[in-house]
C-alpha cells in the first residue's frame, strides 16, 4: 500500500523528525493563501500515488506569488502516469549545501531490514544503483539488536564527517528504524535529506509503502488507503476471496493459483494473444465463487472470450464442474467460454461438463490456443 | 531426499482442530506420513482424525518425540506458532499459512536460525518425497517416485509441472514449495544443494516467478555449484510493473524482479528455460539423455 508524500512526512513529523514547512492544497485559492503565509520561495507539488512527478512537470519552485499560482493551476489537474492531482503540496523553500538518500527496505537474501545511506541525494536512486552502485552503502539490521545507538552512529559516520550532522543522523536514523517497525513499512525513504544552510538535517522528500500482509494490524495506516478505481474493483473482489488484478487484453483468464494465474496468462501471450486479467479464485469448488469470478470477467467489456484454467490438486474438479454449471445456470453469458480441467477427478468434471456443452479441452496449451481462436 | 522429511518424520500440526488443519491432518496421515499429534489452545485432550491434540507444542514433543511441524495457524498468529514450535525442539517447520506479516517473518527466519531449526515457506504447500512422506497439502495422486528434484515458489502451477513430468514418465525423488512470501526460509540455494548431495536426485526443476532477485542468485549459484542438470520456467512474463500478482513476493518493484532478468540469468549459465510448462519433460529427457 502506497501513501503521499505529505502523509509520509506528517509521519516523520509525528516522530519528531524534520521536514519542511508545507501545506496541502486542494485549489489555486488555498495554494495563494498558503503561500502567503509560509512566504516566498515556496515548492509545489503534485500529490500523487507514483513517482517520475518531477520530470512530468509536477514539481515546481515559485519565486513569487504568481508563479506560484501558475505553477498550481498547471499542475492540478495534471495526469502524471495515469494519475490525477487533485492536490498539491505547497512547501516553503529551503536553501541547502547537500543532497543525501536514506531508505529502508526489506532484504529477501539477507532476510532482516535493510537501511541504505548515500551521498548521490536528489537524484533517482535506480539510477545511482545503476551508474555508481558503490555510493549506495548497504547496512542490514538484525531485529535482534535493532538500530541501537552505536550501528546508527557507524552509518551517520560513513555519511558525515562534521561530528554535529552524525548526532543529528543517529538519532533521525535511530527514528526511521522504528517509524518502519511501527507501521509495518515495505519502504521507508528521503530523498533528498538536506544539510540546510543553518546546519540542519532536514527531509525535504519522503516516501512510504507498507506490507499489505500488516494492514490487519495498522489501522490507522489502512485509513490512509486511497485506492484508484481500479484498486476499488480489486479490493471488492479481495473480499469475495478472489484476487484480480485488470489488463488491457480480450481473454478474460479464471484460474486457482497465483502462479498458475501468472503461467495462463504468460502462455496465453506466447501463443499470440492478450490476456484481459489475472484472477485467482483460489482453492474453493463453492459455486459463488465461480458466480463471483465470472461477473467480474463479464463486467470487463474488452473481453471477448473466457479461459478457464482448474488444476484440481485437493481441489476436486467434479466439485469445480458442478460449481461452473451452478453458476451459468445463475448468469447470461454471451461470450464464449472454454474450459481446462485437469488433476483429481478431472474426468468427471469434463464429463458433467460435457453434458453442459462447454467446450473442454486437457491441456493448459489447447485452451489457450482454442480462446485465441474463438476471439 | 531423505534429509527433509523421510519415514523418520513424526510430525505435529499445529491448527489442526481448524478446517484445512483438521482437513490436511488426515491426508497425511492417509499417505502414511507419520503424524503423532496436534496442537490447538484449549484443545488439548481431544482427538482429530484418530490423532492426539494438544494445549502447547512443547507439550506434543515431550509425549510424542515429534520433531517435524506443520503450520495452519491464521496468519496474524502463524509467526507465533513457528516461533514455539522452534523454542519447543521442532527441528522443521512447514509453515502452510498465506498472510504472515513480512516483519514477522523477519523476527522469524532470525530466531529460527540461531535456534537451528530449519523453515519451509511461510504461504507454501510443504513438500512431498513420493513414497516416502507428506508435509504439506500436495496432492499425492499426481506424484510418481522418481528422480526429478523441484522446488517451486509456487502451489498449483508446482501441480501443473509435476503432472507433465508424470504422464511423461519423469518421477520425482522430493518436491519441495518454497512458498510466495518475500521473506521465508529455505531457498533456492540450500536446496540446490541438497539435491545435488541427494544420491536418488538426477535432475532438477526450478520454478521462479517475479519480484526479487533470489532467482538470479540461484543462477549463479548453479554455475558454481551444481553440476546435475537443471531446467528453470520462470511465471509472470506478462505481470505489470508494481502490482502484487497474487504471492506476497510476486511484484515488480521499481523495474526490477522481472521475468525477463530472471530469464536471461538462467540462460547465461546454461540453464534452460522452458517457455510452457509442456516444454519441461522435453528439456529434462535432452538433458538427462533419455529418449
Amino acid at each position: 500500500m502506497k501513501i503521499h508524500e505529505y502523509q509520509a512526512k506528517e509521519i516523520f513529523s509525528h516522530y519528531n523528525i524534520p521536514v519542511t514547512k508545507e501545506v496541502l492544497c486542494y485549489s489555486v485559492g488555498e495554494v495563494r493563501a498558503a503561500t502567503e503565509k509560509l512566504g516566498l520561495p515556496v515548492v509545489v507539488k503534485a500529490q500523487v500515488l507514483t513517482g517520475g512527478r518531477g520530470k512530468a512537470g509536477g514539481v515546481k519552485l515559485a519565486r513569487t506569488l504568481e508563479d506560484a499560482k501558475n505553477a498550481a493551476s498547471q499542475i492540478l489537474g495534471m495526469d502524471i502516469k495515469g494519475y490525477l492531482v487533485e492536490k498539491v503540496l505547497v512547501a516553503q523553500g529551503v536553501k541547502f549545501s547537500s543532497e543525501y538518500y536514506v531508505g529502508l527496505t526489506i532484504d529477501r537474501n539477507i532476510k532482516t531490514v535493510l537501511f541504505m545511506v548515500s551521498s548521490e541525494g536528489g537524484v533517482e536512486i535506480e539510477e545511482v544503483a545503476k551508474d555508481n552502485p558503490k555510493a549506495i552503502l548497504k547496512f542490514p539490521i538484525d531485529p535482534d539488536l535493532s538500530m541501537t545507538p552505536f550501528l546508527a552512529r557507524k552509518i551517520a559516520f560513513a555519511l558525515f564527517n562534521d561530528f554535529s550532522l552524525v548526532k543529528q543522523a543517529t538519532v533521525l536514523f535511530q527514528k526511521l528504524y522504528q517509524i518502519f517497525l511501527d507501521t509495518d513499512a515495505s519502504l521507508v525513504e528521503i530523498n533528498p535529506l538536506v544539510l540546510t544552510d543553518e546546519g540542519n538535517l532536514l527531509a525535504l522528500d519522503g516516501k512510504m509503502n507498507f506490507d499489505d500482509n500488516a494492514l490487519f494490524r495498522q489501522k490507522d495506516i489502512n485509513a490512509l488507503l486511497e485506492p484508484t478505481e481500479e484498486e476499488v474493483k480489486e479490493l471488492e473482489a479481495k473480499e469475495k476471496g478472489l484476487t484480480y488484478i485488470r489488463l488491457e487484453g480480450s481473454i478474460g483468464c479464471m484460474v486457482n493459483g497465483a502462479g498458475l494465474a501468472m503461467a495462463t496468462m504468460d502462455m496465453i501471450k506466447y501463443y499470440g494473444g492478450s490476456p484481459a486479467n489475472f484472477l485467482d479464485i483460489g482453492g474453493s469448488s463453492n459455486p459463488q465463487k465461480v458466480i463471483d469470478a465470472m461477473n467480474l470477467l463479464l463486467s470487463d467489456k474488452n473481453v471477448k472470450v473466457v479461459m478457464i484454467n482448474i488444476f484440481g490438486g485437493i481441489t476436486r474438479c467434479d466439485d469445480v464442474a458442478h460449481g461452473l454449471v451452478a453458476a451459468l445456470d445463475t448468469i447470461k453469458v454471451d461470450i464464449p467460454i472454454v474450459v481446462r480441467l485437469s488433476g483429481t477427478n478431472s474426468k468427471e468434471g469434463l464429463e458433467i461438463l460435457k453434458s453442459a456443452n462447454l467446450p473442454v479441452v486437457e491441456t493448459m496449451a489447447e485452451a489457450a490456443q482454442m480462446a485465441i481462436s474463438l476471439c | 531426499m531423505s534429509i527433509i522429511v523421510n519415514k523418520n518424520t513424526k510430525l505435529i500440526v499445529q491448527g489442526i482442530t481448524g478446517r484445512d488443519g483438521s482437513f490436511h491432518a488426515g491426508k497425511m496421515k492417509e499417505y502414511g506420513t507419520n503424524v503423532v499429534g496436534g496442537v490447538s489452545p484449549g484443545k488439548g485432550g481431544q482427538k482429530v482424525e484418530g490423532i492426539p491434540v494438544f494445549n502447547t507444542v512443547e507439550e506434543a514433543v515431550k509425549a510424542t518425540g515429534a520433531n517435524t511441524s506443520i503450520i495452519f495457524v491464521p496468519a496474524p498468529l502463524a509467526a507465533d506458532a513457528i516461533l514455539e514450535a522452534s523454542e519447543a525442539g521442532i527441528e522443521l517447520v512447514v509453515a502452510i499459512s498465506e498472510g504472515i506479516p513480512t516483519l514477522d517473518m523477519v523476527k522469524v527466519t532470525t530466531y529460527l536460525k540461531k535456534n537451528g531449526t530449519k523453515l519451509i515457506g511461510s504461504n507454501c504447500p510443504g513438500l512431498i518425497s513420493p513414497d516416502e512422506s507428506l508435509v504439506g497439502i500436495l496432492p499425492a495422486n499426481i506424484f510418481l517416485k522418481g528422480n526429478v528434484g523441484l522446488m517451486s515458489r509456487s502451489g498449483t502451477l508446482t501441480y501443473e509441472m509435476v503432472n507433465q513430468l508424470t504422464t511423461s514418465g519423469l518421477g520425482q525423488s522430493t518436491c519441495v514449495g518454497i512458498g510466495g512470501d518475500p521473506v521465508a526460509g529455505l531457498y533456492y540455494q540450500e536446496l540446490l544443494q541438497l539435491f545435488q548431495e541427494d544420491p536418488e536426485t538426477k535432475a532438477i526443476v526450478l520454478i521462479g516467478e517475479i519480484g526479487g532477485d533470489a532467482e538470479e542468485h540461484a543462477a549463479q549459484y548453479i554455475k558454481e555449484n551444481i553440476t546435475k542438470p537443471v531446467v528453470a520456467f520462470i511465471a509472470g512474463q506478462s505481470a505489470p510493473p508494481d502490482k502484487r500478482m497474487g504471492h506476497a513476493g510476486a511484484i515488480i518493484s521499481s523495474g526490477s524482479g522481472t521475468a525477463e532478468e530472471k530469464i536471461k540469468a538462467f540462460e547465461n549459465v546454461g540453464v534452460p528455460v522452458a517457455r510452457t510448462p509442456g516444454e519441461i519433460p522435453e528439456l529434462l529427457k535432452k538433458l538427462m539423455n533419455i529418449k
